[in-house]
């Protein structure tokens, strides 16, 4: 394919992203702080946060099918996975944990299933969408492009 | 220039703690685009250790003559929430310490909450981060950083005060009163 059609593409499908709020300002902040002397930045700390988020979505699930649920540690889990998804843009993310933590404050182990639950989606949903946009930038850069990143 | 002051031609050295990956690798990309050299670590416990301030190697309680070697850290920034050593409890640490109690020292927190940002202030930092940390708040450290540095180098004067013009006191090159 065209580098150019490529870059077309990449730009649409980057600005859709922004306007269904799968990121928000700061994944701008990630882009910024790339550039030719450290041209894989994004790509390190977006697949910091894969790893990052599977482990504490894993742990979450262990946490929540204990006997006697740990609340204070389930809480703890998804301040980090607040935090993280937080610096790295992932709005949609953020927010179901915001939703989370609250129904942890209730100690309501059936609401916090569902917020696992909704948390999980969205986390699958935009690592969908970053690998994509990723791919796209890699195919730029393959074909002789300069990354739009 | 005047004896011992070769080190002041290299760049600043800044101490980045936070137990997040991503955090971590983020502030420091955010320094290294400032041109400071950092080292980063996962906890407030390797800070200390880094620092030589854990009990076991005090090098506060050495004497000048010993064969401990302080490290040159030119300013400490830290995440609030850790597991075990908090970024308050390295705050108050490091204030606490005789050898790096002029170490400007920053926090990065996601929660705004004020009573915290005003315990932290009171304690000594210098400036409260909130995340994520941009390129607008690194900027901020520079000041801060200058002012460390002259401070070191009226320090390292000291020992030749005596060959200093009488109306030039100490006070002047109090921290509080450089004017930058």
């Amino acid at each position: 394919m065209e580098v150019d059609q490529l870059q077309r593409t990449f730009h649409h499908y980057h600005a859709s992203l922004f306007n269904e709020g799968f990121l928000d300002e700061q994944f701008v902040q990630l882009q910024q702080l790339q550039d030719e002397s450290n041209p894989g930045f994004v790509v390190e700390v977006v697949s910091l946060f894969f790893e990052d988020s599977e482990r504490l979505l894993n742990d979450l699930s262990k946490a929540l099918d204990q006997e006697n649920v740990d609340f204070r540690k389930i809480d703890a889990h998804v301040h980090q996975l607040k935090g993280s998804s937080s610096s790295i843009g992932a709005q949609r993310v953020r927010d179901a944990c915001i939703a989370f933590r609250n129904f942890c404050d209730e100690r309501n182990i059936e609401a916090c299933l569902k917020c696992l639950q909704q948390v999980r989606q969205e986390y699958l949903l935009v690592k969908t969408k970053l690998e994509a946009l990723l791919r796209l930038e890699q195919q730029i850069v393959a074909a002789g492009g300069a990354s739009p990143m | 220039m005047g004896g011992g002051v070769a080190t002041e031609t290299h760049q600043f050295h800044v101490l980045a703690v936070d137990d997040s990956i991503i955090d971590r690798k983020l502030i420091e990309r955010l320094l290294k685009t400032s041109s400071y050299q950092v080292t980063a670590v996962d906890s407030g416990v390797k800070a200390l250790e880094f620092l030589g301030l854990l009990d076991d190697v005090d090098v506060d309680n050495t004497d000048s003559n010993s064969h401990h070697h302080k490290v040159e850290v030119n300013l400490i920034i830290t995440d609030y929430c850790m597991p075990a050593i908090t970024g308050y409890d390295l705050l108050r640490k490091i204030k606490e310490s005789k050898l790096f109690k002029d170490i400007p020292v920053v926090i990065m927190s996601s929660e705004n909450v004020p009573s915290r940002i005003n315990s932290c202030m009171e304690q000594g930092a210098e400036e409260f981060f909130l995340k994520p940390v941009q390129q607008s708040d690194v900027n901020k450290l520079r000041p801060h950083l200058m002012r460390g540095r002259k401070s070191s180098q009226n320090h390292k004067r000291k020992p030749v005060e005596e060959c200093l013009s009488p109306d030039r006191t100490r006070t002047r090159y109090n921290n509080h009163d450089l004017e930058l």
